[in-house]
């Protein structure tokens, strides 16, 4: 079961986002990256697969800030491989990354075929598209999204693909292999590794690089503004002490029966 | 004459969603805006009854084929490009759920046409459509020219009041063929109910629901004690599930339940989308966080800049005090 | 991996699990005369598999390895009890217990996600709360006294005061920075904090394990530490002060750092005039363990209390170096899920009750990581109307009001 891992960087929410100075974009000095949560998932499921079916893992991701330290993370908690892809000009959207990850992917030495793609099933900034979709339907595989298990047995030419609904139901789809998978939740929360490790695995790993072929596709939309939403409502504030405050909801509760 | 404005009719094991009739009435004001019609789209099997409930779009295509019974991203996608290609729609738009979130993706890879996703608001401009997109877990709104026809939009739930398109008017319905493998590359199986045994948060006239301010597993108790003087029980957001805190059965969001109690109490929720479209139509709702500019506030009737671990026992205390209880 | 010897004075070697019983401190080691007290003193000793003595007995049988895929030492919460009591005064808190953590760290399947998140959050945004660290001196807005930020003026300064992750975000923790700000600026002391530049000082993570981010945190604040000029450093982190203290040199570290407590106690003549308010307080005071047990700094606390007016001090049955730990060191502080599903008893709860035994009104203390969890085992026990939690500064600063 050899198994592909698409990460990328995006914007972390934690800070203050704020507009640059086109109106259009984020400003770059309060911008802080970090890893898009929802791939850290699909690389904890590709190493889960691995430890219970064998194969590979390869970690690959499009060259961007600080997307070292997340190649390395991932070579320290299991991946056999991280390449990165270089010399592409950003910002990229989505389908322009999909686009160039579709073209690239056959020329990355010793990579291709591989039985899964796995890859978050959205990220925050995925404006134009979801990346996982996107780069099926350009590889001409099947595709599955919000995915929360994943088993296969090797050599069977599909995997049981278990997708997630509303109310804690699953649907059990059998998928035909090589496929994308779009990832919701790895079965188990993203595994730990000690900073030491990470740091020591800097020292004895290489990422493998891959220059980006040249783009072809520009994505269609066109960014008018970019601002922070308007509240389209506020709720009534009530201040005061924790005490304060109880009472306050109380009287609240109690003019609509609910106490 | 432009395309039509089409509406992809999300249903899910018999049920149209809310959200469908959202899009409804937001596609009615574009195709006015357009002049021209709106259409909805029903994939499915055996499905056609509910073609009868989508009588605020002037007509309904329906596709039958056994494919369609349940979702599949790959039957969806092959339906919705044929009678795209032939019949060349203005826009598409498409409800993002689990149901059909991936489907504007597939659809825009496969025809090349453009996709706007994340849709909060979508606003025919100058004869053309402007959408506003929400990114970054909602801190920031992207406003984008759409570009191309047809055009494919995501739409957020909560872009209009759907109560709006449900009305009694019969629309025109036209059954159309479309040639699909009975053996797709991905194969739906079985649906797998959660545990049985927990409780049904849907029908709960109170519930007291956490988020990552109730920082850890024990905290919960907190949240317990209020929901039991209120007569509710305790929900959660997706990080509290994810932790493991309390079971799949008692998350509220886009991939949990949709509720509607008579009282929504958010104890150290954020709001992000995914979260506030499970709980948006609550009755009452009161918001504790400790970030007045969490986005919950926006949503929520009353709010409470504070530290759950203090508001909750509090709160506790003052209900059982209004109710004559003594703990 | 790397670990330091103790003494600043002594150059620095690096001691492995492997080597440890070649170096001076591992012969020491063998010199344990297996006599059980590190085990009967340790607070969660009845559940501990592998307390020192036993730890001691499995590296000279050659059997550490069982210690290390165990995770029965996630237990210790580093409160030096073990080592303040061992009748040969072994390094165990210090030096064995570490190095043997680090191992059992990285052997661990599963870290349990509350200690997972803290310390990803600490390596990310340099604080275990995961908030961003461009909000890290946003108290100070509040103090309601001047409080330069070195960042922005970087002139040199007689007192760098680091202040810490929890005196920095936790709100109880912001009532003790502005009690303290309170107070340097009326005894004049010329003082500054490095504002967002701080980060953790890591040391939890180094006792419970992760040595590489306790390393990646030093060296971040060596390199900070050397563009500002500075007499001295005083800390209201007690874990911090450890780190500056025994650790940091290593790395050349030479600057003279103190505790807020004591750098307090020791100016109390200049102080005692300012406390002019009476609290008519009954106070018990709990000894943190890197203060008390690991650098006996028993009567500076105690000293500032009594110069309170009005306070009375009584003592828990267990004081001083017998004190009972809050459970929050080692890593304790993002454990208590992790410990509640293997039944255990919250160490704050035990030391609570003995707390409320007393009488007092209020627990003085002055870990800032006692707050909140006393304050938590209060409301859990429902002791929070009789009691309350203050550290010793609130009190200070309190005292420091003019009358009413």
């Amino acid at each position: 079961m050899n198994t592909l891992v698409l990460m990328k960087m995006v914007p972390d929410i934690v800070e203050e986002l704020e507009v640059g100075p086109d109106g259009k974009s984020l400003d770059l000095e309060s911008l802080r990256l970090i890893v898009s949560e929802r791939d850290d998932h699909a690389l904890e499921q590709a190493l889960l697969l691995k430890e219970r079916r064998g194969g590979s893992v390869t970690t690959m991701a499009i060259e961007s800030p600080d997307i070292d330290e997340i190649l390395f993370t991932a070579l320290a908690k299991g991946s056999d491989r991280a390449v990165k892809m270089v010399g592409a000009e950003p910002p990229l959207t989505t389908s322009e990354a999909a686009a160039l990850l579709a073209r690239v992917l056959p020329d990355v030495p010793n990579l291709m075929p591989v039985d899964l793609i796995l890859t978050g099933c959205q990220a925050i900034d995925d404006l134009d598209g979801l990346l996982a979709p996107i780069l099926a339907e350009q590889l001409r595989i099947p595709y599955l999204g919000v995915v929360t298990g994943v088993d296969a047995e090797t050599g069977q030419g599909r995997a049981t693909v278990f997708k997630e609904y509303a109310g804690g139901v699953r649907g059990e789809y059998a998928v035909s292999l090589p496929a994308v998978l779009g990832i919701q939740a790895a079965e188990k929360p993203p595994r730990y590794v000690p900073v030491a490790k990470v740091r020591s695995t800097m020292k004895s790993r290489t990422i493998d690089t891959v220059p980006a072929p040249p783009r072809d596709e520009t994505s269609q939309l066109e960014i008018l503004q970019m601002t922070k939403p308007e509240a389209t409502g506020r709720a009534e504030m009530l201040e005061g002490s924790p005490e304060e405050v109880a009472s306050k909801v109380a009287d609240v509760l109690s003019a609509r029966g609910l106490v | 004459m432009a395309g039509n404005v089409w509406v992809l009719a999300e249903h899910w094991r018999g049920r149209l969603s809310d959200l469908t009739f959202e899009l409804l009435v937001l596609g009615r004001e574009l195709a006015v805006g357009l002049e021209s019609r709106l259409e909805a789209v029903l994939l499915g099997h055996g499905a056609k009854d509910l073609a009868g409930s989508l009588g605020a779009a002037d007509s309904v295509l329906t596709v039958d084929h056994p494919s369609l019974a349940e979702p599949n991203p790959e039957a969806y996608c092959l339906a919705l490009a044929a009678l795209v290609e032939e019949r060349k729609p203005r826009s598409l738009l498409v409800p993002l759920t689990n149901v059909s979130a991936d489907v504007p993706s597939l659809l825009s890879a496969r025809l090349r046409i453009s996709l706007s996703n994340f849709c909060r608001d979508v606003r025919v401009v100058n004869g053309g459509l402007q959408a506003r997109c929400l990114l970054y877990g909602g801190k920031m709104e992207t406003t984008v020219a759409v570009p191309g026809s047809p055009a494919v939009l995501g739409i957020l739930p909560g872009s209009r009041a759907g109560s709006e398109a449900r009305v009694d008017r019969a629309p025109l319905i036209e059954e159309v063929e479309v040639a699909l493998p009975s053996e797709g590359r991905v194969r739906f199986e079985k649906y797998i109910e959660p545990a049985a045994g927990d409780v049904d948060i849907t029908q709960q006239h109170a519930l007291v629901s956490v988020g990552r301010g109730i920082q850890t597993r024990d905290n919960i108790a907190l949240a317990e004690e209020l929901a039991e003087a209120l007569g509710g029980v305790v929900s959660a957001s997706r990080p509290v599930i994810d932790q493991g805190w309390l079971p799949l059965t008692r998350q509220v969001g886009k991939s949990g339940a949709t509720v509607k109690p008579k009282l929504y109490l958010a104890a150290g929720i954020s709001g992000a989308p995914e979260h506030v479209e499970g709980m948006k139509s609550a009755d009452l709702i009161i918001a504790i966080n400790t970030d007045p500019q969490a986005p919950i506030f926006t949503v929520a009737h009353y709010g409470i800049v504070g530290d759950v671990l203090d508001v909750l026992p509090a709160l506790s205390e003052a209900v059982r005090a209004r109710k004559g209880i003594h703990a | 991996m790397a670990l330091t010897t103790t003494e600043p004075a002594e150059a620095a070697t690096e001691i492995t699990l492997d080597n440890l019983l070649e170096s001076p401190q591992g012969r020491n080691l063998l010199t344990c005369i297996q006599c059980g007290v590190c085990a009967g003193t340790c607070p969660y000793g009845d559940v501990m598999d592998y307390p020192p003595r036993r730890i001691i007995g499995m590296l000279r049988a050659g059997l550490i390895e069982d210690v290390l895929v165990s995770d029965s030492l996630l237990h210790c919460v580093a409160c030096y009890a073990c080592m303040a009591k061992c009748p040969r005064g072994l390094r165990l808190t210090e030096v064995l217990l570490p190095l043997v953590k680090e191992q059992v760290f990285s052997r661990l399947p599963e870290i349990p996600a509350e200690l997972q998140k803290a310390l990803t959050n600490t390596l990310r945004y340099g604080n275990p709360m995961g908030e961003s660290a461009r909000k890290r001196a946003a108290w100070a807005k509040t103090a309601g006294v001047p409080i330069r930020v070195l960042s922005e003026d970087p002139r040199p300064v007689d007192v760098l005061w680091f202040v810490e992750c929890y005196t920095s975000f936790h709100p109880r923790g912001q009532d003790n920075s502005r009690a303290t700000a309170k107070i340097l600026h009326a005894l004049g002391v010329d003082f500054a904090i490095l504002g967002n530049e701080e980060k953790c000082a890591g040391e939890c993570a180094r006792l419970v394990g992760e040595a590489g981010l306790f390393e990646t945190l030093m060296d971040y604040h060596m390199a900070l530490l050397h563009k500002y000029k500075f007499s001295r450093i005083i800390t209201s982190g007690a874990h911090a002060y450890d780190a500056f203290k025994y650790e940091y040199p290593s790395l050349g570290f030479d600057h003279s750092v103190e505790h807020t407590t004591p750098f307090l106690a020791g100016r109390l003549d200049s102080l005692r005039p300012l406390l002019t308010r009476k609290l008519g307080y009954t106070v018990t005071y709990h000894d943190s363990c890197c203060l008390g047990r690991h650098n006996g700094f028993y009567e500076e606390p105690r000293r500032l209390l009594k110069a309170i007016p009005g306070v009375k001090l009584v003592e828990m049955p267990h004081n001083r170096i017998n004190s009972v730990c809050c459970g929050g060191g080692g890593g304790g502080m993002w454990l208590d899920t992790y410990f509640k599903a293997k039944g255990r008893e919250r160490l704050a709860d035990r030391r609570v009750k003995e707390a409320v035994g007393t009488g007092a009104d209020v627990l003085a203390i002055s870990c800032p990581y006692e707050v909140s969890r006393f304050e938590d085992s209060l409301k859990v026990l429902g002791y929070d109307k009789r009691m309350v939690v203050r550290d010793v500064v609130e009190l200070l600063a309190e005292a420091m009001e003019g009358a009413p």
